[in-house]
C-alpha cells in the first residue's frame, strides 16, 4: 500500500526548491488558504450535517443524537463521541478496516476542538439526572483527500454541530425537536501550517502534506487566544517558528469563522475562487 | 418482509402513497467524475438515497496472495455512513454490508474484462451517505458509472433496480415504507448490452406469474436507468467545440 503514496523524488525536491524561493506548487502565498465551500444540512437523516470542500479535499460530517446513560462522574451532562473514517474512495492508499492511527488522531483533534470549545451546552442535554442524557455522535467521512484533513474536518464538525437538532420526537422524549443547546461561545477555529525546509505554509495541499518535515495545527478563538494545538510529523520547530505559526493561524481563522457562520445561516458559503473541476 | 403487512395500505386507486404509479421510478440524478483523487467516480441521488462511488485501478493487487495470475480481482466495498439512517449505525462493516459487497463485486467481475489485467485489482468503493430503501441498486448503478469513468473495459454497463409487491400489486423501485411493509423485494442488476442478469436477490412471497411481472418490470426499470447513466457520461465527456474540442 505505501507503494501508491510514494511521491516521486523530483516532486519532493521541486516542492522544497520552490519553498526556498518563497513559492508553492499551486502558486498560493504562504498565508493563503485554498478556496473553501461549506454546505450545511446536506444529509437529511442526520440531526446536523455539513460538507466541506477545501480545494479538492472533500469531507462530510454528520451529527446524530441518541438517548443514553451518563458517565458516573457527570450524571447531569450529555456526552459526545467523534469518529473519522478515511474511506478507501478518498485516496488510493486508504484501506478499509479498523481506523488507523492517522484517523484516530484526526478524530481526537476534532473532538477536542468541539468539546473544549464549550460550544455545546452538555448540561442542557440531560433529560433525567443519572439516567438519561443525550449522546452526540460526530461522524466524519473523508471523501476526497487532497491535503490538510485537520482543518477541513474541524470546519465540517463545527458547521454540522451548529446546525444540529435534538430528535426528541423520534425517541418519544418530547413532542417537538429542539436545536442542539449551544452556549454563546465563539468556537476556536483550527489552522494547520506545514514546515517545508525553512518555510512555513498554511493549509498544505496533497504534495505539501506528503513531503512536509512537520506540521502544527493551532486553534484560535475570536479574541486571538490559543485554545488547542497538535504537532505532527517527525521534523521540529524552533520557538520562533511556533510563534510565527500562531500569528498565521490567528489571521487565517477570521475568514473561516465568517464562512462557517454564513453556511449555518444560509445553508452554503464560499470563500476564495471555486476550484477548477 | 416475509408476507408483509396487509393492514397497511400502500397503494390506492393505482397510485402509491408517494404519488407514483406502479411502474414509476423515484427521481434519479447521476453525475460522473465528481472526485479528484479517484481514477473514476460517480454520485447518485435516487429518491432519498445519496451514494458516492469511486474506482481505483486496475493496479497491482495487494496482498500478493490475493493476486490471480490469469485475471484481475474485483474488490467491492459497500459501506453506510453512521449518519445515513434514522438510528445511528455503528461505523464499519456489518454482516449486511459484507454480503452486499460480495454480491455486487461478483456482479462486476462478470462484466469487467478481468482477463486483460492479470495480477491486478479493480477496487470499487461505494459510500452510502444517506439511505432510504434501495441503496444496493443505487450503489451499483453509481459504481457502474464510476467504472466507465475510470476507463475500465467492460462487456456492458450494469444498471440495477428493484421491483416488489405491495398490497398484492407488483410495483417498481420500492420506497422506504413499501420496503418495510411490502410483501416482496426483488433487486436486479442487468448488463444492459447483453441483457444478462448479474445480480439477483429476492425476499418475500411472489407467485410465478407475479415473479415474471416483477422481473420484467425491474428490467424495464434498469433500461430507463441506463439512459441516465449514459447521459451522465455524455455530460462528463462530450466534446465542447467552442473549447477547441476539449472534453
Amino acid at each position: 500500500m505505501p507503494q501508491y503514496v510514494a511521491l516521486s523524488k523530483i516532486t519532493k525536491e521541486f516542492t522544497f526548491a520552490l519553498a526556498a524561493e518563497g513559492k508553492r506548487v499551486d502558486g498560493r502565498a504562504f498565508d493563503q488558504f485554498r478556496p473553501i465551500t461549506i454546505k450545511t444540512r446536506f444529509v437529511k437523516k442526520a440531526e446536523g450535517s455539513a460538507e466541506v470542500h477545501l480545494g479538492h479535499t472533500r469531507v462530510l460530517c454528520g451529527v446524530k443524537l441518541k438517548p443514553g446513560v451518563p458517565y458516573p462522574d457527570a450524571p447531569d451532562a450529555g456526552t459526545m463521541t467523534t469518529s473519522a473514517e478515511m474511506n478507501p474512495l478518498a485516496a488510493p492508499d486508504f484501506e478499509a478496516g479498523p481506523p488507523r492511527p492517522e484517523a484516530i488522531e484526526l478524530a481526537r483533534v476534532v473532538d477536542r476542538g468541539v468539546r473544549e470549545s464549550g460550544l455545546i451546552d452538555f448540561k442542557k442535554l440531560c433529560e433525567k439526572v443519572g439516567e438519561t442524557v443525550w449522546t452526540v455522535f460526530i461522524d466524519i467521512h473523508v471523501l476526497d483527500y487532497d491535503g490538510n484533513l485537520f482543518d477541513a474536518c474541524s470546519m465540517a464538525a463545527l458547521a454540522a454541530v451548529l446546525t444540529a437538532k435534538v430528535p426528541r420526537v423520534q425517541y418519544k422524549i418530547g413532542d417537538k425537536d429542539v436545536p442542539l443547546p449551544l452556549t454563546t461561545t465563539e468556537p476556536p477555529i483550527s489552522a494547520t501550517v506545514a514546515k517545508i525546509g525553512n518555510s512555513l505554509m498554511i493549509d498544505p495541499n496533497l504534495d505539501e502534506d506528503l513531503v512536509f518535515d512537520a506540521r502544527l495545527t493551532v486553534a484560535c478563538d475570536v479574541e486571538g487566544n490559543i485554545r488547542a494545538m497538535q504537532k505532527g510529523g517527525s521534523g521540529s520547530f524552533s520557538v520562533d517558528e511556533v510563534r510565527k505559526i500562531i500569528k498565521m493561524g490567528q489571521s487565517g481563522s477570521a475568514l473561516i469563522r465568517a464562512a462557517i457562520h454564513e453556511a449555518v445561516a444560509k445553508g452554503e458559503a464560499s470563500v476564495g475562487a471555486k476550484p477548477e473541476a | 418482509m416475509a408476507g408483509g403487512n396487509l393492514d397497511i395500505q400502500l397503494i390506492k386507486g393505482g397510485k402509491r402513497n408517494d404519488g407514483r404509479v406502479p411502474n414509476q421510478l423515484r427521481d434519479i440524478k447521476i453525475e460522473a467524475g465528481v472526485l479528484h483523487r479517484a481514477d473514476g467516480s460517480a454520485y447518485i441521488e435516487w429518491g432519498g438515497n445519496k451514494v458516492l462511488a469511486a474506482v481505483y485501478g486496475p493496479r497491482e493487487a495487494v496482498p500478493r496472495h490475493s493476486q490471480d495470475p490469469n485475471r484481475a480481482v474485483v474488490k467491492a466495498r459497500y459501506n453506510m455512513a453512521a449518519f445515513s439512517v434514522d438510528d445511528r449505525k455503528r461505523p464499519g462493516p456489518d454482516r449486511r454490508s459484507q454480503e452486499i459487497s460480495k454480491v455486487i463485486g461478483e456482479a462486476f467481475e462478470n462484466v469487467i474484462l478481468t482477463e486483460e489485467f492479470p495480477r491486478a485489482s479493480v477496487d470499487v468503493s461505494m459510500e452510502v451517505l444517506e439511505a432510504e430503501a434501495g441503496t444496493r441498486c443505487a450503489a451499483m448503478t453509481a459504481a457502474s458509472v464510476a467504472l466507465a469513468d475510470a476507463g475500465i473495459p467492460m462487456r456492458g454497463m450494469v444498471a440495477a433496480c428493484a421491483a416488489g409487491k405491495i398490497n398484492d400489486t407488483v410495483v417498481l423501485d420500492l420506497g422506504k415504507e413499501e420496503d418495510n411493509f411490502g410483501q416482496a423485494d426483488l433487486p436486479v442488476g442487468l448488463n444492459i448490452q447483453t441483457g444478462e442478469v448479474v445480480l439477483l436477490q429476492m425476499d418475500g412471497n411472489l407467485s410465478p406469474d407475479q415473479f415474471d411481472e416483477a422481473l420484467g418490470m425491474a428490467i424495464e426499470g434498469c433500461r430507463k436507468i441506463y439512459e441516465l447513466q449514459r447521459d451522465a457520461l455524455y455530460r462528463r465527456y462530450r466534446r465542447d467545440e467552442s473549447n477547441g474540442g476539449r472534453a
